[in-house]
Formats: structure tokens, C-alpha cells, sequence
């Protein structure tokens, strides 16, 4: 880029002609003009009033339950819209009724107040500097230095209490975040319904969502959900593109994966029968089915955990195993690729 | 003397007699106040806070910030006998079941918008006019703090409904704390009270969201205020308009309705969207179970721009010694937006160090007369805003019949590739227009009226500026390059040698270039060629 600027110190510059002199409005010299003006004022404020009894009146009279129908919003709730119109007018009226005044009525002179520069003079910057150096002076602190340390090691301390103090928010995680309520035996059970469910149950081309039959008395929380959620997908079993172990999980065509996101935790719940891809709402990322949940767009960085599932001697579709890694988001402490 | 001056005098004696303020009081009643309409985007930011801090009040008469389970059984139908929490349970009472209930929610979650929205612009307007330079730089700082904290809070406020959308939404953010490495999941099963997500987070974020962080928004938002107070407003400039003043119209009783005018209409349009413009139908999207998930997913506008991130992110994780580190989720939940803010944050200081300013400003830039600041500017929010459309990725898909894999892969490229370009097209554009300002002071505006001479030749007439307009167009000092000597007077390396002295010098000469700002002299000159 060319340098194109000249030095202009010195150069002759246009001029600052100063402030324009002021026109005056019609309503400062015309007493019509400015009645005029007074009468919108007044007008304003009585439609932001009109607007205070509009509010009152549809709090009272209509009846929440009554929809209408206009135009652009459709089946609109009478009561909400002529409450929040109301209200919009009493406050909207107020506050044009007031910038009219002020546009129309008040002065509108500009006026020129001056600055001062922030510093101060020099004689007052040196006391100051003088004065803090002697006050910190007389408190000792740079000749006493058993004082500085000891009073660095406290003040640096002090603030470990309160971290300490809210060490009872919560418990340690433990092996919580790597362990599910799926084990060896454990039925699918659907959700909703709690039913077991048989290997024949499930269409191809089909997906359901299971849980963990829990033992009898035993209530099902969110935080269960949250880590045992599991999607089956039954497809034929010939487009199943996996090694034999993973092909040993699978039974009749129908494979389980963890629907908890291994990205963030999401509900993966998204799935294209046509593609046979899973992907998660969040953020995009897709899983292959056919190839045990490979992660093959978005920012995923491992497949969804698979459960290794068969069937029990009454038929019922059960777990084979506990999952063999963690399900969900990555922490520190997981150890597994 | 009138009744009414009679009863302003008591008053005004009234308060003297018992705290002095009189001389205080007369001095800051004809407080100036320059006058422009992008100074009324802060006003908006303060109005919008007071708007929610009311409808918030009104809010927690009935919000029941607890996970406990109920069984819900309020006049929405289809929710009917749902097993809930208390807290989305009365959210739905308060949307259902009291009268302007849901017209104060949703102004609550408008001017939680506005406000945000507010903020970003008046940023945006301190940016480019530079009014962030010494001695302003306190509340620069005061208000990056504000924007940040305004993002939180407004996360923790749209979480407590406990929908299934924001139970998404908290359940991303678990993953963000899960993600940090060494101490994340500790400090998630502290947040959490436990396993995600336990019964204890809704309330614990309820009285942050209520008490803590307003508390510190009230006490920033009052120094913020007092400092631009003490320090006058800054100006544009203009005839008359000088670094050792301020032109404008006193305090009262011109801004005090005027200001107090305009927070009637913030709230009055406020109340108009409340009423009109549903937000956030939380009915919609029934309670919240891990299990499950709506499409389409979206968090507000503010936080978009961070989920695009999230979004784009390439899936990279490091496993290792039995320790598993989350690239895809630190680097775009917290590194990037850690530099981002940051680098925000030190801009004053960094600009000042590059000119070496250190002179007090109360006079705005004009965004072209700074290139390289206004280019960086447009850089950053082309940045932002690739960001943001890509996290709207599966709605501008399904709405644009677009593949959600090429709008992904578009801003993952884009991201690296659209910020220089538009650094180099702003920075052109601004000489581009300083070069027209030098134009039309030196030769006049183009009237596109043509005259033809008595020889036949034909002329265009141009049309003088006014000095008012000259004087605008070329009141901007123009800095040349800092002078680094690479050695001192005794032949010794200087301290602004080296690599930082270096960039110094290359980054002050780059702001040094520019389309000189003409001169009376030029002018003069030209006027004797002419005529």
C-alpha cells in the first residue's frame, strides 16, 4: 500500500467555523403553533391513559379462555393480547408524549459546556505520590519483612476456606459416569411402558427406545435415564457391515447403541431409515449403524457405545453384558479410545 | 412566583437543609448531554435491565424453582396427568393460569433479547468510533464484563423452565464442565449435586440467576453509569465540537424527558412483542427426560454464535494414559471463546501501545478515518456471524433446501477464509471513502447539472462545501508512523528492537497509511488552477 499521508504539522488547515447559529423552531415564536403542540402533548397522555383502562378493563372482562383468530397470528388468546396491547399503549403513549414535549416545547438550544482535562496539576500529582509513599512508608510494610511474608502466606490462604466449605455440594463422581444399570441377563424394557419386549416385537427398518428392567420396587430416575437410555434398530441382518464380535452383540437383525450422545450428552433420537444414519439434534453428528455406530460427520469423536444383547429363555431380549466403555460425554478420567 | 416554582423551591430547600447537595445538585441539572441517536443504544441496554428486573419480580411471585416431581394438573390439557418437575409445572401455571402470566414471560424473555442485543450494538458503536480510548478505558472493561455476565444470565434464566429444550440445554453444558480437563467431572457432580441432572441444579441456578448476578449487574451498571457521568459523554465531531467540550442539551428538563421518554417506549415495544410475538412455548416441548430431544434444538440468539462453534468442530479427542481430553468440545466451548473476549477485552491497551496515544479522547472517530480498527471490527463479526449461521445449521437447512454437510462444511472453511477477506475489503473501502471525502472537499459535490461554455465545451457544475462540512470532513488528526529507533543514543540494542519492537513498528506504519486529509492550502491552491 502506498504511504500517502503527509506530515501536517505546520499545514494550513481548513477552519473550525464553530457551532451553526441556531434556527428556531415554529413553536418558539408562534403562540398557535406551540398550543398546537401542547394539544398532542396532552393528546399522547390521554391515549397512554385510555390505553391503563384498555389494560384493566380486558383483565376483568374477557375470558382467558377465548382465542380469536387475525390475521398474520393466527388463533390469538384474547385476554393476553388485549392485556399486553393495553399495556404496550399506556407505557408506548407515555413515553412519545414526553420526547414530543421535549422535541416541541422545551428548549432546544444547544449549549457548549467545557471539559477539563482529568489530569491533575503537577504540584498536586507529586503530593499525591508523595503522601501515598509516606503513609505506606510509615506502615513499615518495606522494612518489615517477616510482616509482608507472613501477611502474603494468610491473605493467600484465606481463600481456600470458602472453596473448601463448598466441597459439599455435591459427591465425588467414583465410578458413576463409567457404570449404567445395564448388566449380564438384564431385559429391554420399552420406554414408555416398561414392557419386555421379544426379538419378533421389533419391524426392519424399525427403532425403539429401552431401558434396563430395574428389580422390582425400584423407581426409575432421570439421572437413570440420562445414562441408560438405549436406541434399537432392527435392519436386515445381511447390511450389517461389522467384525464378529461386534456381529455376536447384534441378534436377528436388531442392534442396540447408547442414545446418549458420546459428544455431549444429547438424546441421539434422529434416525434415516433410507441411510440407516442416527444423528444427534444438537450438533449434527452422524453415526453409521451398519458399521456399529461409526462416527462419520460432525464433531463426535467416538462411536455411540453398543450394547451386546440376545435373547433369555422366555424369549424376552435381554443384555448380554454391561456396556464395555463409558456411554455419553468424555471426562478426564475415562480410559478408553 | 407561581404556585408550582413555590413548591419546586421547598423541595429543592427541603433536600439542601439536610445533605448540602445544593452546589452538587445545580452543577449536575445542566449536565450536558450531546445528542446523537447511537448514544440512545446503551439507554436501551439500561432500560431493558429495569424491564427485567420488574417483570422478573413478578415472575418469582409463582416460579417454583424445584426438580421435585409433580403430577401436573392446571387447565393445558395435554399435559394433562404428565409426571414434571415443580418448576416447569409452574411455568406452565403462570403461562396458563395467571392472568398476564404469559404476557410477562415472554417481556421478560424479549428484554432478556433486547438487552443482549442492545449491549452488542452499543459495543459495536464504542468500537468503531473509538470511544473506548483513554480515559474510557475502565468502562470498556466494565462493559465486556457486562456482556459476558449478560450471556450467562441469560442462559441460567431460559434453563429454569425445565423444558425439554433447555434441559437440553443444561445437559450441553454439563458436558462443557465434563469436559475440562483434570477437575471437570468433580465440578460437575458438585454443580450437579451428583448425576446429571440430580435435583439440585435448577435451584442452585435459580438464585444465581435471581439474586447473584443482578446484584452484580446493578453494581456494574452504577459504576458504569457514574463514570460516564463523571466523565462527560463523548461527542461526534462537528462544528463547534471540540476535544475541551461538550455540546448538547442540558439535563433537565430536556434529557430528562427525553430519557425518561424513551424507557416508556423500550418498555411500551417491549409490551407490544409480549403480546403479540409468542416466545419460547415451553408447553410445546413438554417436560424434560434425558431420554429425549426435540429437533431443531436451538439456544438464543446470543449463545448461537457458540453453538455453531461447538457445531463445526472437528471430532478430535486425545486418549491417553488412561486420560481421554476433549478437543472437540474445549476448543470451541472455551479456548475460542476465551481468546475472543480476551483479545476484546485488551483492545484499548493494545491500540494505544500500537500509536503510541496516550492523550485523552472525547472526540468520536469516523470509522473510515481508522481503517485498520473499523476492518478488524468487520473481521470480528464476520467471524461471529459464520459462527451463528452455523448454528443455526438445521434450521437454515430445512428453510433454504440446503445440506446441513455443505452449510458445516461451508463455515468450517468459511470461518478461516471470510475474516481476512473482509479485513482487506473494509480496510479498502474505508481509504476508498477517505479518498471521496478528499474529493468533494477539494472540488465540491457532483450537482449533475451540466453547463455548456460559449467555447462548446461542456462542464459539470460542483458545488462548494459549506466550512461546516469541510471542517467535518477533515478535523481528524492523522498520526503519522511511531519513530522506533532499533538502537539507542549509545549504539546499544534498544528496547524496541526485537521481535515485539518489530511488529510495533509495522503495525503503527500500518496505521499511519492513509488518504491524507486535505488541507486549506490544497484548497486554495486549486481554486487559483481552476478559475
Amino acid at each position: 500500500m502506498s504511504k500517502e499521508i503527509d506530515s501536517l504539522s505546520g499545514v494550513e488547515r481548513f477552519e473550525d467555523p464553530g457551532l451553526p447559529e441556531h434556527k428556531h423552531r415554529k413553536s418558539d415564536s408562534d403562540a398557535i403553533a406551540a398550543n398546537r403542540a401542547e394539544r398532542q402533548v396532552a393528546i399522547l397522555f390521554l391515549l397512554s391513559a385510555l390505553g391503563t383502562v384498555g389494560t384493566i378493563a380486558s383483565y376483568i372482562f374477557i375470558d382467558t379462555k377465548k382465542f380469536i383468530y387475525l390475521p398474520i397470528l393466527g388463533d390469538t388468546n384474547a385476554a393476553q393480547l388485549a392485556l399486553g396491547t393495553g399495556l404496550a399503549a399506556s407505557l408506548f403513549f407515555i413515553g412519545i408524549a414526553a420526547v414530543h414535549w421535549a422535541k416541541t416545547l422545551m428548549p432546544d438550544e444547544e449549549v457548549i459546556a467545557e471539559r477539563h482535562e482529568f489530569r491533575s496539576s503537577d504540584e498536586d500529582r507529586s503530593d499525591f505520590v508523595k503522601t501515598v509513599k509516606e503513609r505506606a512508608g510509615a506502615a513499615g510494610l518495606g522494612r518489615r519483612s517477616l510482616i509482608k511474608r507472613s501477611m502474603g502466606v494468610a491473605l493467600g490462604l484465606v481463600g481456600l476456606s470458602p472453596l473448601v466449605l463448598l466441597r459439599d455440594l455435591g459427591p465425588l463422581p467414583k465410578k458413576e459416569l463409567s457404570t449404567t444399570n445395564w448388566a449380564s441377563g438384564v431385559r429391554l424394557v420399552t420406554d414408555p411402558g416398561g414392557q419386555p419386549i421379544k426379538g419378533t416385537d421389533l419391524e426392519i427398518g424399525s427403532v425403539a427406545q429401552v431401558l434396563p428392567q430395574l428389580p422390582e420396587g425400584t423407581e426409575r430416575s432421570l439421572e437413570n435415564i440420562g445414562k441408560d437410555a438405549v436406541l434399537l434398530i432392527r435392519i436386515r441382518p445381511e447390511e450389517f457391515n461389522l467384525n464378529a464380535e461386534r456381529l455376536s452383540w447384534t441378534y436377528n437383525g436388531i442392534i442396540a447403541f447408547s442414545k446418549i450422545c458420546s459428544h455431549m450428552g444429547c438424546a441421539v433420537a434422529l434416525y434415516e431409515q433410507q441411510t440407516k444414519h442416527l444423528l444427534c439434534p444438537c450438533h449434527q453428528s452422524t453415526f453409521d449403524v451398519t458399521r456399529a455406530a461409526k462416527v462419520i460427520f460432525g464433531p463426535a469423536a467416538r462411536p455411540l457405545p453398543q450394547l451386546a444383547i440376545g435373547v433369555d429363555s422366555e424369549g424376552y431380549l435381554v443384555a448380554k453384558q454391561a456396556f464395555t466403555e463409558p456411554v455419553g460425554p468424555s471426562f478426564w478420567e475415562r480410559n478408553s479410545a | 412566583m407561581k404556585k408550582s416554582e413555590q413548591v419546586a423551591g421547598n423541595v429543592a430547600s427541603y433536600i439542601d437543609d439536610r445533605t448540602g447537595a445544593a452546589g452538587w445538585a445545580k452543577k449536575n441539572l445542566t449536565k450536558v448531554f450531546p445528542d446523537h441517536w447511537s448514544f440512545m443504544l446503551g439507554e436501551i441496554a439500561l432500560y431493558s435491565f429495569v424491564i427485567l428486573l420488574l417483570s422478573g419480580t413478578f415472575l418469582t411471585f409463582w416460579f417454583d424453582p424445584s426438580q421435585q416431581e409433580v403430577v401436573y394438573n392446571g387447565t393445558y390439557a395435554p399435559l394433562s396427568h404428565v409426571t414434571m418437575s415443580a418448576s416447569y409445572a409452574s411455568t406452565l401455571h403462570i403461562s396458563f393460569d395467571v392472568r398476564g402470566g404469559l404476557l410477562m414471560r415472554q417481556i421478560h424473555h424479549w428484554a432478556a433479547l433486547i438487552f443482549m442485543a442492545a449491549i452488542v450494538v452499543h459495543l459495536l458503536r464504542v468500537f468503531f468510533t473509538g470511544a473506548f480510548r483513554k480515559p474510557r478505558e475502565a468502562n470498556w472493561l466494565i462493559g465486556i464484563g457486562l456482556l459476558t455476565l449478560g450471556i450467562v444470565e441469560g442462559f441460567l434464566g431460559y434453563s429454569l423452565p425445565d423444558d425439554l429444550l433447555s434441559g437440553t440445554g443444561i445437559r450441553i453444558a454439563e458436558a462443557i464442565i465434563q469436559a475440562i480437563p483434570v477437575v471437570g467431572s468433580y465440578l460437575a457432580f458438585f454443580a450437579f449435586g451428583g448425576a446429571f441432572p440430580g435435583h439440585v441444579f435448577i435451584p442452585r441456578i435459580y438464585i444465581v440467576h435471581v439474586l447473584l448476578l443482578p446484584g452484580i449487574f446493578l453494581a456494574l451498571i452504577t459504576v458504569h453509569l457514574m463514570l460516564v457521568w463523571y466523565q462527560k459523554h463523548t461527542q461526534y465531531p462537528g462544528p463547534g465540537r471540540k476535544e475541551t467540550n461538550v455540546v448538547g442539551y442540558p439535563l433537565m428538563p430536556v434529557y430528562m424527558a427525553k430519557a425518561g421518554g424513551f424507557f416508556f417506549i423500550v418498555f411500551g415495544v417491549t409490551a407490544f412483542l409480549g403480546a403479540v410475538a409468542s416466545i419460547n412455548p415451553i408447553w410445546l416441548y413438554g417436560p424434560y427426560t434425558p431420554g429425549q430431544i426435540s429437533a431443531g434444538s436451538q439456544p438464543d440468539w446470543y449463545m448461537g454464535w457458540l453453538d455453531g462453534l461447538v457445531r463445526m468442530a472437528p471430532p478430535l479427542e486425545t486418549h491417553a494414559f488412561g486420560h481421554t481430553i476433549s478437543w472437540n468440545i474445549l476448543i470451541p466451548g472455551l479456548i475460542i471463546p476465551g481468546i475472543l473476549f480476551t483479545g476484546m477485552a485488551l483492545y484499548p491497551f493494545i491500540e494505544s501501545w500500537i500509536s503510541g496515544d496516550k492523550n485523552e479522547h472525547h472526540l468520536l472517530d469516523r470509522p473510515r478515518n481508522v481503517p485498520n480498527r473499523t476492518a478488524l471490527g468487520a473481521m470480528s463479526l464476520s467471524f461471529m456471524l459464520i459462527s451463528l449461521i452455523n448454528g443455526g445449521n438445521d434450521v437454515i437447512a430445512t428453510h433454504f433446501h440446503l445440506t446441513i454437510n455443505g452449510i458445516m462444511w461451508f463455515t468450517r472453511f468459511g470461518l478461516f477464509i471470510v475474516p481476512p477477506i473482509v479485513f482487506i475489503i473494509t480496510k479498502r473501502i474505508c481509504l476508498s471513502l477517505q479518498r471521496a471525502d478528499r474529493e468533494i472537499v477539494l472540488h465540491g459535490r457532483e450537482t449533475g447539472r451540466l453547463v455548456m461554455t460559449p467555447a462548446g465545451e461542456f462542464l459539470e457544475v460542483h458545488e462548494e462545501l459549506t466550512p461546516e462540512q469541510k471542517w467535518t470532513l477533515t478535523q481528524h488528526a492523522q498520526p503519522a508512523a511511531l519513530a522506533l529507533p532499533s538502537e539507542d543514543a549509545h549504539g546499544t540494542r534498544s528496547k524496541s528492537a526485537g521481535i515485539k519492537g518489530k511488529l510495533r513498528a509495522r503495525m503503527s506504519e500500518a496505521n499511519a497509511s492513509q488518504v491524507a486529509a486535505p488541507t486549506a492550502e490544497q484548497a486554495k491552491e486549486l481554486e487559483g488552477g481552476h478559475h
